[in-house]
């Protein structure tokens, strides 16, 4: 499991062909000598690609092969998600092929030049918007967070079993640029009539899948979204255009929107009624619950990694928060007892994952990993008995209580469910 | 081996055109209007009070797609079903995925389910003992049951199969005729266990 670092090797006369040959005119580098060592520091593709015969450009990139990313996909029935791997991706942008999936009715084939999107009800002019017409609006885009509110669910468990991944745990969590049209210059495009406070999002899915969102986070920065880093959304994410509510519960960014509904109270749909909601041990079920809470999750070390030999080591992970920005990551290698302040990878946007990592020098002996996010509200992200204290077992949503690994003294690192009870 | 700073920005300067990552000749300089004052650089432009982009949505346009039913009933179509031709539309129709009984599943379980406890939320959520609203019912089996074929069902399949679900969660008698009002009308168990969201932010745990 240990990666291969890159050796570098000085380069041979067959390499120096191959590597200028096309490319650079004979005569124009004074030296073959001095060609090599620049090759050498700045060209290191080429010299890979020298190595045979090299490889040509193509029309589509591809990943190494040796780069086996893929998402874990779920049971395609009832519902069907699939989950970005976490463990395995650096950084915080997710690129759009592993970005994870939760669908509840299926993926549309949707025609970007059939795509209609009606916006009517308590509104002055309603109106049907192609996707041309969308894309002629100003432009935003911003990088943020998507997270489905069952994230975390399967760590929600003292009795969890070790050999959870954090793909398993947490895989339902991606980042990227999403870029599209402000909601709020389409409401004041068809004029919002007084006394609205309320709207319905509709897909085009099999489910038809709707959710009544209050008009006041519509106006303050939600995007009709049409693309996602630097491309057009993929078909899994709601192409052509998805509804995106920056630090929302996943299910209310509905995909492949359709029609917009204003009006002056909440629908009641059933993923907001007997789905979407979270029985409280007060008797309550608390209902609405759209904001995702400051969480932490480590990515390295986790399970299926084993340490192989003691020294020193980075423990990485990533932290968000759909309230704001994450100012402050602790580090825990001793199961809690003490906590040392992780470096956050500048810029912490506002509700995007930002990455931290800690230095860590493994002395060989067993060590249990805690991560700790805080956000610009205050917010320390909770350990599992705050949360049980404060809401109860009983529902699987919205489980951002601090998530514990083991590392053995063999190097192995396993979910520690049974430190959270 | 080391090299010269000279020949190194020489030669990198050749890969760049050879790659066409330099300007071509001809092209306008990055200078180009570097001796105007910025005092004379307009503010970004202002958007105009509307852009029109988006067409007139027509009434029967509007009436093709607006099919949602909200808590108050409205959207509820005319049309009526029974609990016994609801009993025949839901063995047809759904029992294959959630029981003959709506006990069974193996998805969602539609029928009866543990009672809300002092403080102890069910542990299966079913349309007894956790659905707010029974208008939610026909929102939801319109735009999206059966799952094999969504909004197949007629408006009057729609509100029989329902008044079968509500009978067997003992919500209605077995004689219920349900159309808009009398669905409307129905209380369910769960209603006023739903509170919103308390969440704020802060160093308050909720």
């Amino acid at each position: 499991m240990v990666e291969r670092r890159h050796e570098a090797r000085p380069l041979k006369r067959r390499d120096w062909i191959a590597t200028t040959s096309g490319m650079v005119a004979a005569g124009l580098v004074k030296t073959r000598f001095d060609a090599v060592d620049v090759l050498a520091r700045d060209t290191q593709a080429v010299d890979a690609a020298a190595q045979g015969r090299g490889g040509v450009v193509s029309v589509l990139g591809r990943r190494s092969p040796e780069v086996a990313l893929r998402r874990l996909a779920g049971p395609a029935l009832p519902s069907s998600n699939s989950r970005t791997p976490i463990h395995l991706l650096d950084g915080t942008i997710t690129p759009a092929d592993l970005h994870f999936e939760r669908h509840h009715g299926g993926v549309p084939t949707v025609a970007a030049e059939d795509y209609e999107l009606l916006v009517h009800g308590m509104v002055e002019r309603p109106t049907v918007f192609r996707l041309s017409a969308l894309k002629r609006y100003p432009a935003v885009s911003r990088i943020a967070f998507l997270e489905c509110s069952g994230n975390g669910g399967a760590g929600y468990n003292p009795d969890a079993p070790g050999t959870l991944t954090p793909q398993v745990i947490d895989g339902l969590l991606s980042t990227s640029e999403w870029v599209g049209v402000p909601l709020a210059t389409l409401l004041h495009e068809v004029g919002v009539r007084p006394g609205a406070s309320w709207l319905l999002a509709e897909g085009s899915d099999a489910a038809r899948l709707a959710r009544s969102i209050p008009l006041e986070k519509a106006l303050d920065d939600a995007l009709l979204a049409y693309g996602q880093n630097g491309e057009p959304l993929r078909p899994e994410q709601g192409y052509p255009v998805r509804l995106f509510l920056p630090g929302w519960e996943g299910n209310s960014n509905v995909k492949w929107i359709r029609r917009i509904e204003v009006s002056d109270r909440p629908t009641m749909t059933r993923e907001e009624t007997s789905k979407y909601t979270d029985p409280l041990n007060d008797g309550t079920a608390r209902q609405f619950s759209f904001t995702m809470d400051a969480k932490s999750v480590l990515t390295f070390p986790a399970y299926p990694y084993v340490l192989p030999e003691r020294g020193w080591w980075e423990v990485k992970g990533l932290a968000w928060s759909g309230r704001g920005r994450i100012v402050r990551v602790d580090v825990s290698t001793d199961g809690g007892r003490s906590w040392t302040r992780a470096r956050l990878q500048e810029p912490a946007l506002d509700k995007c994952t930002v990455r931290f990592r800690h230095l860590w020098k493994w002395d060989g002996r067993e060590a249990v990993l805690m991560t700790r996010a805080v956000d610009e509200t205050g917010y320390v992200q909770p350990t599992y008995r705050q949360l049980v204290e404060a809401r109860g077992a009983r529902t699987a949503y919205h489980q951002n209580n601090i998530r514990p690994w083991r590392v053995g003294s063999d190097g192995s690192v396993t979910f520690a469910a049974d430190v959270m009870a | 081996m080391r090299v010269g700073r000279g020949a190194r920005a020489a030669f990198l300067t050749l890969v760049a055109a050879a790659t066409s990552c330099a300007p071509p000749d001809g092209a306008p300089s990055h200078r180009a209007g570097a001796g105007a004052s910025l005092a004379s650089v307009a503010a970004p432009t202002p958007a105009p009070a509307r852009f029109g982009f988006g067409a007139a949505a027509d009434p029967g346009r509007i009436a093709r797609w607006d099919r949602d039913v909200g808590p108050d009933g409205v959207g509820l179509p005319p049309g009526q079903g029974t609990v016994a031709q609801g009993a025949v539309v839901y063995l047809a129709r759904c029992a294959a995925c959630h029981g003959v009984t709506g006990t069974e599943g193996p998805y969602d379980v539609l029928v009866g389910g543990e009672p809300w406890g002092e403080g102890d939320p069910p542990r299966r959520r079913t349309i007894g003992n956790y659905w707010p609203y029974a208008t939610t019912l026909f929102d939801y089996i319109t735009r999206a049951m059966p799952q094999n074929d969504p909004g197949s069902l007629t408006a009057d399949e729609t509100y029989a199969v329902i008044a079968w679900l509500l009978a067997r969660n003992g919500l209605v008698p077995d004689d219920t005729v349900l159309d808009a009002v009398a669905l409307t009308a129905v209380r369910m168990p769960a209603r006023d266990r739903f509170v919103p969201d308390d969440r704020r932010g802060g160093p308050e745990v909720r």
